[in-house]
C-alpha cells in the first residue's frame, strides 16, 4: 500500500503522494481530448474515479445485489451489510462517534433535510445567520423557509469575519468555499454559536475530499457532505447530525423503509436513520463511497490535505505570473483557484483550453451572490486533487497562455 | 477544431459590439439569464408602423453571446415586428459564419431567445 506514498520524503510529519501512481489507478486520465493528454482539474466540481471505486460497484451487482432491510436470502443479507457497514466507516471516517449518518442523494438534499426536517419543526420562526460565500444549496433551501436571514459579508480577500448577535438561532456555513478556496475556522464559529446558543450547520462539500474531518474536535450539529467529490458515484450524500437531535427531526420524504407500522388511517415512523431514508436508497454508489473512503484511507487524508494544498499554493505561484490575471480569495486556501482574465470571459478561456486537453470549470460555480459581490458575472476555476501533480498546473499555464493569442491581445 | 469559433469577425464584435448601450423609452424590451452560465443581456427596440426601426442592448457575456447579440441586433433592424418569431437558429449561424460545437450553442441562442420574447412582453 505505501507505493501511493513516496517512501523517503518524510516532510515533517507526512508522506508525498506518488501521484503518477495514483495516476494509473483513474482510467480516465488515460484519455486524450484533441490530440492531448487529459488534464482534469474540475475536481471541485466532481472528482474522477479510481478503478477500485468502478469495481466495487461491478462486484456488487455481479455477486451481491439484492435489495436491503428487505429479504433474509443470502445476497439481501450481504448487500445489507455492505450498506450498514458504510455507515459504520462514515462514523469512523469523520470522528463522529455522536452523530448519526444519515444518507441522502447529495448534499443538497441533506441541507433541506435539516432546513425542512428540523428547523422547520425547531426554530420556526428563528434568525438564520449565513454567509456571501455560500453555494446555493446552502442559500435556496433557506428560502422555502420563512425564517429571517442574514448574510455575513466576506473581506475583499475572500475571508470571513465571523461575528454573531444574540438573536441569531442557527449558524450555516460552508467549511471551505467552492470559489474562494477559502477553509474557514470552524473550531472558532462552532464555539461562539455553542457561547450564543445556536445551532450549527456545516457544509463540509468541500472539505470532505481533502482535509481529515473530525466532528468531534469541531463539534457542529449537523454536517453535510458529498460522495461524488470524493471519488464516489454520484447519488450519494451524507448528513452526520448530532444524535439527540434526531428525535425532533422529521422526514421530508415518505413512503417505504422509513415507517414502523402501516394501516389504512396513518403510519408510524420507523427509528432514526431509517424514518429519514424513505424508498429503495442508492445502494450502489453507497457501495462505491464505501470503497472511495477505504482508498482516501489507505492514502491518508493528511496525506492528501498535504498534497492538494502544495499543490494548490504550486499553482497559486504560477498563476500569479499570467499577465492581467485577477485571482479571487485568499493565499490560505485549499484545492482550487478562481480567476478571471483581463478582457476574456472565463467561457472563452475554458473552450480555448479545452483543445489542449485541459478542463477547468467557467461561469457562476452555483454561488451567484458572491460574484456580484467581486463586481464579476463569471469566473474561471481550476480545482485540484490527488491526482493532480505539478505537470497538470504547468499544462494549464501553458496553455492560459495562448488565450491571449487566440483573443489577438 | 473549436478555436476556429474566435475568427477575426467574431472577435471584432465582441470587441467593439454593434448597437450596445440603453435607450430611453424603448417601445419592448426584455432581458434574459442564461442559468447555466450567467451571461446576461437585455434588448430594447423602437418600433414605427410595425417596423423595427432602432436597436440596443446591453449585459455581459462570452465572445460568442457577446458576437451572436452584436450581429442580430443589425440583422432585426428594419424588419417587420412580426417576423423576429419566424427567426431560425439555422440563419443566426449562418450570419455568425463558424461552427459552433454543442456545448457553446447556448451562447448563440441566448440573443435569439430575447428577442423572440420582446413583442410578448407588455407594452412598456
Amino acid at each position: 500500500m505505501e507505493i501511493y506514498l513516496k517512501d523517503i520524503t518524510n516532510i515533517g510529519d507526512y508522506l508525498s503522494l506518488n501521484v503518477s501512481k495514483i495516476k494509473k489507478d483513474f482510467p480516465i486520465l488515460k484519455r486524450k481530448i484533441n490530440g492531448n493528454k487529459f488534464i482534469y482539474l474540475d475536481s471541485a466540481s466532481t472528482s474522477q474515479k479510481p478503478i477500485q471505486v468502478i469495481n466495487s460497484i461491478k462486484n456488487f451487482y455481479e455477486k451481491n445485489n439484492s435489495n436491503v432491510h428487505r429479504s433474509i436470502y443470502k445476497t439481501s443479507e450481504e448487500s445489507t451489510k455492505m450498506f450498514e457497514l458504510t455507515r459504520f466507516k462514515i462514523k469512523k471516517f469523520l470522528d463522529a462517534e455522536d452523530y448519526e449518518i444519515i444518507f441522502t442523494k447529495n448534499c443538497t438534499e441533506a441541507i433541506n433535510l435539516v432546513v425542512n426536517g428540523w428547523v422547520k419543526k425547531n426554530i420556526p420562526k428563528g434568525k438564520i445567520l449565513s454567509s456571501v460565500m455560500e453555494h446555493h444549496s446552502n442559500i435556496v433551501p433557506w428560502f422555502s423557509l420563512k425564517n429571517p436571514i442574514k448574510f455575513l459579508d466576506v473581506n475583499n480577500y475572500g475571508e470571513l469575519n465571523f461575528n454573531i448577535d444574540n438573536n441569531i438561532k442557527m449558524v450555516s456555513l460552508t467549511h471551505v468555499s467552492n470559489v474562494l478556496g477559502t477553509i474557514n475556522n470552524v473550531k472558532e464559529i462552532s464555539e461562539k454559536c455553542y457561547e450564543n446558543g445556536s445551532y450549527f450547520m456545516l457544509d463540509g462539500a468541500q472539505s470532505t475530499p481533502h482535509m481529515k474531518i473530525s466532528l468531534k474536535k469541531i463539534n457542529c450539529d449537523f454536517f453535510t457532505f458529498s460522495g461524488h467529490k470524493m471519488l464516489s458515484p454520484t447519488g450519494v450524500g451524507v448528513l452526520a447530525v448530532k444524535k439527540e437531535l434526531t428525535e425532533k427531526m422529521n422526514p421530508i420524504l415518505f413512503g417505504s423503509d422509513m415507517i414502523k407500522e402501516v394501516n389504512l388511517e396513518n403510519f408510524t415512523v420507523a427509528d432514526s436513520p431509517y424514518k429519514f431514508e424513505a424508498g429503495t436508497p442508492n445502494i450502489e454508489s453507497v457501495i462505491g463511497l464505501s470503497s472511495a473512503i477505504d482508498y482516501l484511507e489507505k492514502i491518508g487524508m493528511r496525506n492528501i490535505e498535504k498534497h492538494t494544498k502544495k499543490i494548490t499554493k504550486y499553482a497559486f505561484e504560477q498563476l500569479q505570473k499570467i499577465k492581467n490575471i485577477k485571482i479571487y480569495g485568499p493565499k490560505k486556501r485549499i484545492g482550487l483557484i478562481s480567476f478571471n482574465l483581463k478582457n476574456i470571459h472565463s467561457h472563452d478561456v475554458a473552450s480555448i483550453i479545452n483543445e489542449y486537453g485541459i478542463a477547468i470549470r467557467s461561469g457562476h460555480h452555483c454561488a451567484q451572490p458572491l460574484m456580484k459581490r467581486f463586481n464579476v458575472s463569471s469566473m474561471s476555476r481550476a480545482s485540484f486533487y490527488l491526482y493532480n501533480d505539478e505537470y497538470d498546473v504547468d499544462s494549464l499555464i501553458n496553455s492560459l497562455n495562448k488565450v491571449y493569442g487566440v483573443f489577438k491581445l | 477544431m473549436s478555436l476556429d469559433m474566435y475568427a477575426e469577425e467574431i472577435l471584432d464584435h465582441y470587441r467593439n459590439p454593434k448597437n450596445f448601450g440603453e435607450m430611453k423609452n424603448p417601445d419592448y424590451e426584455y432581458e434574459e439569464l442564461n442559468p447555466i452560465c450567467g451571461d446576461k443581456y437585455k434588448f430594447q427596440i423602437k418600433v414605427e408602423n410595425n417596423i423595427i426601426k432602432s436597436v440596443k442592448f446591453n449585459g455581459d457575456g462570452c465572445a460568442i453571446s457577446m458576437a451572436s447579440c452584436s450581429i442580430l441586433s443589425e440583422f432585426i433592424k428594419e424588419m417587420e415586428l412580426s417576423k423576429i418569431k419566424k427567426i431560425q437558429i439555422d440563419e443566426l449561424l449562418k450570419l455568425l459564419k463558424i461552427n459552433v460545437s454543442l456545448a457553446r450553442m447556448k451562447c448563440v441562442t441566448l440573443s435569439l431567445n430575447i428577442i423572440k420574447k420582446l413583442n410578448i412582453n407588455n407594452d412598456l
